[in-house]
Formats: C-alpha cells, structure tokens, sequence
C-alpha cells in the first residue's frame, strides 16, 4: 500500500442542489445496471402480461360482454380493455420486485451504505423510488410494443400521454414496496407479504373487468375495488393511454403514493432502530 | 476538540439495555482500539455512530458537528467500513467507489481524482476495473477502506474489519489504518476483540456489556505489554 503518510485533503463540499442530483442520477444508474444485469427479469415481465393478454384475454373474450364507458367511444375488445390493467400490473410487480430488492440490499449490508450518505433519507429512498419506476415504464413500453405485434394497438397519442401516468401510478406502487420492505425482515418473508399484497389488488380492482360488471356480482365486492388505490392507478392509465385525463384517478393516486411514502420514511426512520431489523 | 466525542451514550431494546453512559474522547489523529467481546455492544455503538440508529440518552459529536442536531454534517465527516462487507460484487471496484461518491454529492473530475487517490492510497488502482466479485477477501476490504476514504472524512470507523482475513491482509491493513491515523490525521476508531491488532501507543477503550471498563494507552492498561491476557483479564473480572 502506497502512500498512506499523506495527510488527506478536505473535499470541497458540491452545491446542495447538484449533490442532490448526482446521488439520484447513480442510484437510477445503479438500479439499471442491476436490471441489465437480470437478462430474466425482463423476459418474466412480459411474459406475465402477454400469457394474460394473448390467452386469458382471447378466452373469455366472449364470455365477458362490456359496454361502452368513458373513455372508450365505441365497444371496444376485451383485449383492449385489459391492457391497462397489464400495464398496471408491470408496475405492480415491479414494485414488488424492487422491494424485494431492498430487503435483500438489507440483508448483504447494502442498505446500511445508502442511509449512512449525508443526504437526507428521504431523498435516497425517493431516488430509489424514482429508479424502479424508470425500470417498470420501460418494462410498460416493452409489453405495448409486443402487444402491438399482435394487433392490439392503441391511439398514437396516447402511447406519449400514458408516461405521466405510468410515473404516478409507478411511484406509488413502488411506495407501497417501499413501505412493505421496511417491515419485512427476511426475505424468506416477503414471498408471503406479496402474496397477501399482489393478488388482491389485482383481482380486486378495475384491471380485468369493469366496476359495474363487479356491482352486478356484489355491491360490497365493488366498494372494495372501487377504494382499492390500484383500481384508479389502472384508470389513470387507461383515461391516458385515449389522452385523456382522469382527474379523479390521478388524486387518488397522488393520495396513496404520498401515505405509503410516508409509511415508508416512517418505516426507515433511525429512531425505529433499523439495525436490530437488519438494516 | 474536533474528532470524536461520545458522551454518557446509553441504549435499550425494549427492557434490555446494550449501552450504559458509554464515554469516550478520540482528538485528531487519533487510533482507537473499541476491544470488547462479542455481544459487548460494539455493533450498537457504531450503529449509533452512523445514525443507523438514534441516540436514546447522551450525545455524539463528530468532527464539531452534533450527530442529532447536525446529522449531515456530522455523516458527511464520517468514513466507515462495516463487520459485513457492503460492496456491490456485481459491480467493478472503480464503479463501487463512484456510486459511494455519488451518495456524498460527488461526481465529475472532482470525484475521479479522489477514487484515483484513495485507491491508490490502498495499492488497488490496478485492480480498479475488476468486479468486486472477484477480488479476494483482503481486497475487498481494502477495496471498502479506499471507498470510505473517497469524500475525505476526518473520523474513520471500522467494525471488526479483519474478520475473515489471513495474517498477512490483517498485518497489512492494521498498519495502514494505524498510518492513516498518525501521519494522516485521521480519527480513527478500530472495533475488534483482537488484542494484536493494537499497538503500545494507541488508546484502547475496553468494552465490557455495554459498559467502558477502561480507556487509556494500551501501554498502560498492559503495562507488560500482554494486552491480550489484560483484556481477559478485566473482562473476567466483570463478568
């Protein structure tokens, strides 16, 4: 080893608001590296979705009569109808994913280097929030290119008005990951946490039959889905995929990003004693 | 006093306490020696150190800067390598250096300069490149120790960070460490239950479930230069 008798400079500290920037910008590139890295995770991503659009679309595409809702204008395929809810459900997983993630970043210390940064822990977990939900549109704009090899296209511009959407609804899935990794300790445990977490918000939502469709089974079933914050992510994303906004669906979705980020930074917060869950 | 200042620190999980009125001074250039056993407390305290955790009771200072009223600049003052390797294996060590940059703000030439220092600092700017992954177990931890150097901290914490290592990498890195230290005017606090690995003139803190049962020179808790024996021998007196 060299040199070690030199005495170490100071280093000159960056302007806040630059420093704050460079931290996002490599956790982001840090998060794509990883997702290159896992050639699978793609490949899982879309298969997921294609199975549900090209299979179980095809087959019950008789079974299951829609009628014509905003912001269809005419009746529409039930293809067509499901491919916000696909949409959906790539961020929902992926949301997962990464806080599946986190959890193991946790176990192998990781996560230990990231909240020892000066910055402010709110902006690293925002960053890496921000980072899987970058990954998860880019897994969205995959699916809608594949599904657009098969015929099931959508208006030219809606495939632009869709990326605000895809970013609300992503963030606040990811909030959600965030919020559930911080109380899972092992991740053994979160096999099960997302078992109890993905199911139920996608079935229980507008992602593959419409509410009053789920009214005529039981009122009390679409109160449900109807409070359910993924239902309105997939109306948010449906209104923008026909460039439409749905102000409704875009509140509510700001509203659940900014609890479970909240629980989220209430879940990290060094007070709670993260290491003896380990941090 | 700059360095390291830890005041009356105590802690508890829930009704068992891990900490109690734990004291200690470090000036500048400084080499501590944290000895205790394990479950002595020492991973509480350094979580303590880093913020992973707060204080419950008692006061931290790092470098000037009040770890609980000034948490960024306090952690901005703070280089550390943790007991469990922290590195991202897929990453190559030059990557690994620029990300930790990245949390601190740093980027650019600035950054570059300074991962090319500390490596070098390390004797690990051949094996910039190479996927951490890859690299042997001393490597690592030089790899780690350069990266905690990177943003130029004046207080410099290692837990336990020989573990798993063979003699020579253990010689090696407590040499350096202690030259960091003495020539390089850093702080340091070397946690660790292994008497060789401090020198006659470093202070040593002897942490004993949760409690500091001694702190001074090492040459004057083991007056015959047996620090090992004297160490059994303070923490078998209190148990």
């Amino acid at each position: 080893m060299t040199d070690a008798a030199a005495p170490l400079a100071t280093v000159p500290r960056p302007p806040v608001a630059r420093a704050y920037a460079v931290a996002m910008l490599w956790i982001v590139r840090r998060e794509a590296r990883r997702f290159v890295g896992q050639r699978g995770r793609l490949i899982a991503a879309l298969v997921r979705p294609l199975v549900w659009l090209l299979v179980f679309a095809a087959g019950f595409r008789a079974a299951l009569g829609l009628s014509i809702t905003p912001p269809y204008q005419t009746y529409v395929t039930y293809e067509i109808y499901i491919v916000p809810g696909l949409c959906g459900m790539i961020l929902l997983f992926n949301g997962m994913q990464s806080s599946l993630g986190l959890v193991h970043d946790r176990e192998m210390g990781s996560m230990r280097l990231l909240l020892t940064s000066p910055l402010p822990r709110g902006w690293l977990l925002l960053s890496k929030l921000v980072a899987s939900t970058l990954i998860s549109i880019l897994q969205v704009y995959a699916f809608l290119a594949v599904a657009a090899l098969f015929g099931i296209t959508l208006p030219w511009l809606g495939y632009v008005a869709v990326l605000p959407a895809l970013f609300a609804a992503g963030l606040m899935l990811g909030a959600l990951g965030l919020a559930l990794s911080s109380t899972v300790r092992q991740l053994e445990n979160f096999a099960g946490v997302m078992n109890f977490v993905i199911f139920p918000m996608f079935f229980m939502s507008s992602a593959l039959y419409p509410l009053w469709k789920m009214a005529e089974a039981s009122a009390l079933l679409r109160d449900i889905c109807a409070a359910n914050p993924f239902t309105h992510a997939v109306e948010l994303i449906r209104f923008a995929l026909y460039a439409e906004a749905n102000w409704s669906a875009l509140g509510w979705t700001g509203l659940a990003a900014a609890v479970f980020l909240g629980l989220a930074l209430w879940g990290y917060d060094p007070a709670r004693g993260l290491v003896r869950r380990g941090v | 006093m700059s360095g390291l200042i830890v005041s009356g620190v105590s802690h508890a999980y829930g009704s068992k306490r891990v900490l109690e009125a734990v004291s200690l001074r470090l000036p500048p250039g400084r080499f501590c020696a944290l000895l205790g056993p394990n479950g002595a407390g020492k991973s509480t305290l350094f979580s303590l150190l880093t913020r992973l955790m707060t204080v419950q009771a008692g006061r931290i200072e790092v470098a000037g800067h009040d770890l609980f009223d000034a948490p960024r600049a306090a952690l901005a003052e703070i280089g550390v390598v943790f007991q469990q390797s922290t590195l991202d294996l897929d990453l190559s060590v030059i990557e690994n250096l620029r990300y930790f940059a990245a949390l601190h703000g740093l980027s650019g030439r600035e950054a570059a300069r300074r991962i090319d220092a500390a490596l070098d600092r390390l004797a690990m700017g051949e094996r910039a490149g190479e996927r951490a992954r890859d690299l042997n177990g001393g490597h690592r931890r030089r790899a780690e120790i350069a990266r905690a150097l990177v943003h130029g901290p004046s207080v410099l914490l290692l837990d336990e960070p020989t573990v798993g290592l063979d003699a020579a990498s253990r010689a090696a890195i407590t040499a350096h460490v202690h030259d960091l230290a003495g020539q390089g005017g850093l702080t340091v606090l070397w946690a660790t239950h292994l008497a060789d690995e401090v020198a006659s003139g470093d202070q040593v803190a002897v942490l004993h479930r949760g409690r500091v049962i001694a702190d001074a020179p090492a040459r004057e808790i083991a007056p015959s230069g047996d620090l090992a024996a004297r160490f059994l021998a303070l923490t078998a007196e209190t148990a």
